[in-house]
């Protein structure tokens, strides 16, 4: 139970501080440290996901930030692509899963890093708008 | 446009659902370069927004997953709602914390994770 807490008060700091999505850590800290399988792990962070993505869309909404019209759009349109995804992911084995969970990890990693790295002042490249997404969830 | 706009807003819809589904994530990992570059959002309205509609995602998914039997409710509620303070105590110390070493080194934590998982 200790540990249940400890990744999730760990796994929210990191977020908060640096942009990056809970379920991201919450699967390998699920997995790792409390003995989940993938399935199970990936199951549980995503009810874990809605009280967290719920506080800080009401914090967003606060400024303003929010496009309320276009969000509850996309929440309603991407529910038959989460029941796909979920059917998808229970059709694979665990060992599959894990290892395409874990190729996920390396691209965000590299994209924290991508971040991090890039120089401050990037030219706009083609005229379009690019990046500097501030959360990945 | 109308109509090109609803289209978008389905297509980014559903490609988030599935990779939330499929991963156990928000989906915004996949709502918000898509909402920055097919809808012309500006980043914080695009995170803001793909914030919003992930409660929808992450829910259903979830609901889904139950019937799977794949869900440890007690887990996800003694993860998510500690979780929660954590996010907001880590948003007060990202505008106090200069995070370039740090978010490198937790790049390197996510790698290690990925190493540790594969040779489970």
């Amino acid at each position: 139970m200790i540990g249940l807490i400890a990744i999730g008060v760990a796994a929210g700091v990191v977020a908060g501080l640096l942009g990056v999505g809970g379920g991201v850590l919450f699967v390998p800290g699920l997995v790792l440290f409390v003995g989940l399988s993938q399935h199970q792990a990936e199951a549980t962070s995503l009810l874990a996901i809605v009280p967290v993505a719920l506080v800080g869309t009401i914090r967003q909404d606060r400024y303003g930030n929010v496009m309320r019209a276009d969000a509850l759009r996309l929440g309603l349109l991407s529910l038959a692509g989460a029941a796909l995804g979920v059917a998808l992911a229970n059709a694979l084995s665990g060992a599959v899963l894990r290892d395409a969970f874990a190729a996920l990890l390396i691209v965000v990693a590299g994209q924290l890093a991508y971040r991090t790295l890039r120089p401050a002042r990037e030219p706009p490249r083609r005229g379009r708008l690019r990046g500097g997404s501030d959360r990945l969830d | 446009m109308l109509a090109g706009r609803s289209a978008r807003l389905a297509a980014i819809g559903t490609l988030a659902g599935l990779f939330s589904g499929l991963f156990g994530v928000g989906g915004g990992a996949v709502m918000v370069p898509l909402l920055v570059i097919w809808l012309g959002y500006e980043a914080h309205a695009a995170t803001a927004t793909s914030l919003a509609a992930i409660p929808f995602v992450a829910a259903f998914a979830a609901g889904v997953q139950a019937l799977y039997g794949n869900v440890r409710v007690l887990d996800a509620a003694l993860v998510g709602v500690p979780a929660v303070v954590g996010v907001l105590l880590g948003t007060a110390l990202a505008q106090r914390l200069q995070g370039r070493a740090l978010s490198l080194m937790f790049a390197l934590v996510l790698v290690a994770s990925a190493v540790e998982l594969v040779a489970q």
